[in-house]
């Protein structure tokens, strides 16, 4: 009868307990307590969610119709979730109950309403949504998808909402968390569509032909160009994890998304919440989706995010950096160890043969040779080598600046653009800029065959951005220095091989 | 079913009154309302079939968005349509919040400026007591579709895009006087540009063609589904316009939703 009783007692309190767990574990399931959602401009993300159990999350989110800046100098109509393009970053846990507020200002023309991904309903929460200016749409739902997500405006017409700005990302965090790391970070990328061309100053409309047309002129990461340069790069400190949440906006674009000089250790692709890519190079981030990658930084530098369709990167403003600080690693990366001349091999090329007999009967004494000649008769053959490589000969002040020309077209244009205004907030301005009036010529020369890192301040502008040593010969650089001051700074300033050649030496 | 009721006794009662009224009242109507003979306006959800268009009749329509010193005059006049005094279900909390207060304008508020934050309600019973009406979504469209010197701009893409600029412009607290934006082929100044205003039915713009069943009027809210039925792609204002009037409820007021009134011609 006792062991009886004992038995039974013993059954009861291994049911009691299992009760118990199971009662715990349960309990993570359902909604206890209620909390306000912390939103985050870009490129800022709320803090990892700490807590284990899910619970009632409410959301403000107003929509605000802007004058922002898209570009140096040129503004635009920004419609936003939050007061800036993107729209606020929102956080919340894998079965969370969301109460979503959608907050329309009174000052709004138009009517607006969100569609998040993460939404299972109709329209996303579209239907729930719509809104007058002036007033508040309540509706709610629960995130039952972990992942990152796009969300955005959905009223007619939505093209053009959604190109004015109107979207963002909402992390859905897997209910057992995200690996902790060092560094988190929201990049957003998107087009925009104007009237006037990349660069014309001004408040600029919406392009609607543009748009139907899918030829934008701003490809944009977070809004505007420059817009995570400069001061407002990303940071980190060698050693460090970095995550990145990648959101697309379109409307109509694809993003290559690339940073380089990194390879990204871990991808979850398309913002699913399995890592099921490592060691990717780029990564595709679809409109209206998402890419979340993870890599570690290992040695110091400015690593330049991109959208690898690389004329945009270059042309349209996609251009975004990650400045890292530390030790360096030359295990790592030597940078640059050598600088050697390369003649390559030109005696095949059948126009170089006869150019050369011709610059040997007319040139070689009075003309290009002479001019840049150090005495040295090796240095004048490789002289007249890169010359002859180059395709031109160069015996007057005119053709200095045509072959000054033609290395600017291939070595300076990319930044510099071909009108040489440079790249607003990244790349420096040599038109009408004031650095080369105040700066000696050694000093422009130094800048072409040293490169130049660190802040400069041109037309009371701050730049902090990279310029690599330019492989050109001595007269090379002196025909393209020859060029970007007349041509860019009306002025004729005698840059000579000698020139050149002495600064080089002086660095020795 | 209601509203069909309440416009036919109100025709009654315009017409009524019409007919009774002074003479030189109803030529100084008539100097401010411009006469539209009518024409065929095509709906943004309309068929695409050539032809089936909407035929309006003619009508007349205020030249000019009603002002705030009109507007001031009107709830001097008619006390139940001051701010303190409208009843929440007529007019939201919103209604003449720009003004200083029941029966002053307040120093943003110009009086010659279109008058804003009113309610469907109480643009309605304005045109009412002048013995008007508000103009239906077919007549206002198809006097926003001239441009300044063709009956029918919405093929010009310049004209287009001269509206969609005002529309993706945020509003300004400070709204410009009447006139302001110029007349268009009809004489009626205004019609882009300044602020929205108020139709008797704004409500069908979430009706479609195919009205059968509530699903078809969720189309024109969300997504791609917005545009499957529409008649004119690359007319975005007005899809802007439809979005807008979906967006209301009778007793709403907006900065920047004002109106004027219409008449039938008879």
């Amino acid at each position: 009868m006792k062991t009886k009783i004992k038995i039974f007692n013993m059954l009861l309190t291994v049911f009691f307990f299992a009760t118990l767990i199971g009662c715990s574990s349960e309990s993570s399931d359902q909604i206890s307590g209620e909390e306000h959602a912390h939103l985050t401009q870009a490129p800022y993300v709320p803090p990892a969610i700490t807590r284990k159990h899910t619970t009632k999350v409410i959301i403000d989110l107003e929509v605000r119709e802007v004058i922002k800046q898209l570009s140096d100098g040129v503004e635009y109509v920004f419609w936003t979730f939050g007061g800036d393009v993107p729209g606020s970053f929102i956080r919340v846990r894998e079965g969370d109950f969301v109460e979503f507020h959608l907050h329309n200002h009174p000052l709004n023309k138009l009517p607006h309403n969100i569609d998040l991904h993460a939404v299972t309903g109709p329209g996303g929460g579209a239907t729930s949504s719509f809104t007058a200016p002036g007033h508040t749409s309540i509706f709610s739902f629960t995130v039952k998808n972990p992942g990152l997500f796009v969300y955005h405006c959905a009223t007619a017409p939505v093209g053009m909402h959604i190109a004015n700005g109107m979207y963002g990302l909402i992390l859905v965090e897997p209910k057992e968390g995200l690996p902790p790391v060092d560094r988190e970070y929201y990049v957003m990328q998107s087009e925009f569509y104007t009237e006037g061309n990349y660069g014309d100053a001004g408040l600029q409309p919406f392009s609607m032909q543009k748009a139907l047309t899918e030829t934008p002129d701003y490809v944009v990461f977070n809004g505007s160009v420059g817009s995570l340069v400069g001061d407002k790069s990303l940071k980190a400190n060698v050693g460090e994890s970095v995550r990145l949440y990648i959101g697309n906006g379109g409307p109509n674009l694809i993003s290559s998304f690339h940073v380089i000089g990194e390879i990204f250790d871990l991808v979850y692709s398309e913002g699913g919440n399995n890592a099921v890519q490592k060691n990717v190079q780029t990564t595709l981030v679809p409109a209206g989706g998402s890419s979340i990658v993870e890599f570690k930084v290992n040695v110091p530098g400015n690593f330049i995010m991109v959208d690898h369709s690389i004329f945009r990167a270059f042309n349209k403003g996609t251009l975004g950096m990650l400045t890292v600080k530390g030790a360096e690693d030359k295990t790592i990366y030597s940078g640059k160890q050598k600088d050697e001349l390369y003649s390559g091999s030109i005696s095949t090329a059948s126009g170089v043969n006869s150019f050369t007999g011709e610059l040997n009967k007319e040139n070689r004494k009075e003309g290009y040779a002479s001019k840049y000649s150090t005495g040295d008769s090796k240095v004048d053959e490789n002289l007249l080598k890169t010359a002859m490589a180059s395709g031109s000969k160069a015996s007057s002040p005119t053709e200095m600046f045509n072959i000054g020309n033609s290395v600017y077209n291939q070595s300076c244009v990319a930044c510099h653009q071909a009108d040489g205004k440079g790249i607003a907030n990244v790349f420096p301005p040599l038109v009408n800029s004031d650095w080369l009036k105040t700066h000696s010529k050694e000093e422009a020369i130094n800048n072409v065959i040293a490169g130049r890192t660190g802040e400069l301040t041109v037309n009371n502008k701050t730049y902090n951005g990279i310029m690599p040593p330019q492989n050109l010969s001595d007269a090379q650089s002196a025909a393209v220095l020859t060029y970007v001051y007349k041509k860019f700074a009306g002025k004729d300033v005698a840059v000579s091989a000698e020139d050149v050649k002495k600064v080089r030496a002086a660095k020795k | 079913m209601k509203f069909e009721k309440i416009n036919i006794v109100l025709t009654l009662f315009v017409l009524i009154n019409y007919s009774t009224s002074a003479q030189n009242k109803k030529i100084n109507a008539r100097e401010k309302m411009a006469f539209i003979k009518g024409g065929i306006y095509t709906p943004l959800y309309g068929s695409k079939e050539e032809g089936s268009g909407i035929k309006v009749a003619p009508f007349f329509i205020d030249k000019y968005p009603v002002t705030n010193a009109q507007f001031l005059k009107f709830v001097e006049e008619n006390p139940k349509w001051q701010r303190s005094k409208a009843k929440k279900l007529f007019a939201d909390k919103n209604y003449l919040s720009n003004w200083k207060s029941d029966l002053e304008l307040g120093k943003n508020v110009l009086p010659n400026s279109p008058v804003t934050n009113v309610s469907w309600f109480a643009a309605k019973a304005y045109c009412e007591y002048y013995k008007k009406r508000l103009p239906s979504v077919d007549e206002w469209e198809l006097v926003a579709k001239a441009s300044t010197n063709q009956s029918d701009g919405s093929k010009d893409q310049n004209y287009i895009k001269q509206i969609l600029e005002w529309y993706s412009r945020p509003a300004t607290e400070k709204i410009s006087p009447v006139g302001s934006r110029g007349k268009n082929y009809w004489g009626i100044y205004d019609m882009h540009g300044l602020v929205w205003e108020w139709t008797s039915d704004f409500f069908s713009a979430l009706v479609t063609g195919e009205s059968r069943g509530d699903s078809g009027l969720e189309r024109n809210l969300f997504c791609g589904s917005g545009s499957v039925n529409a008649s004119d792609f690359k007319n975005y204002p007005a899809f802007m316009r439809s979005a807008f009037r979906s967006s209301l409820k009778a007793n709403y007021t907006t900065s920047n939703l004002g109106f004027r009134c219409a008449k039938d011609f008879k």
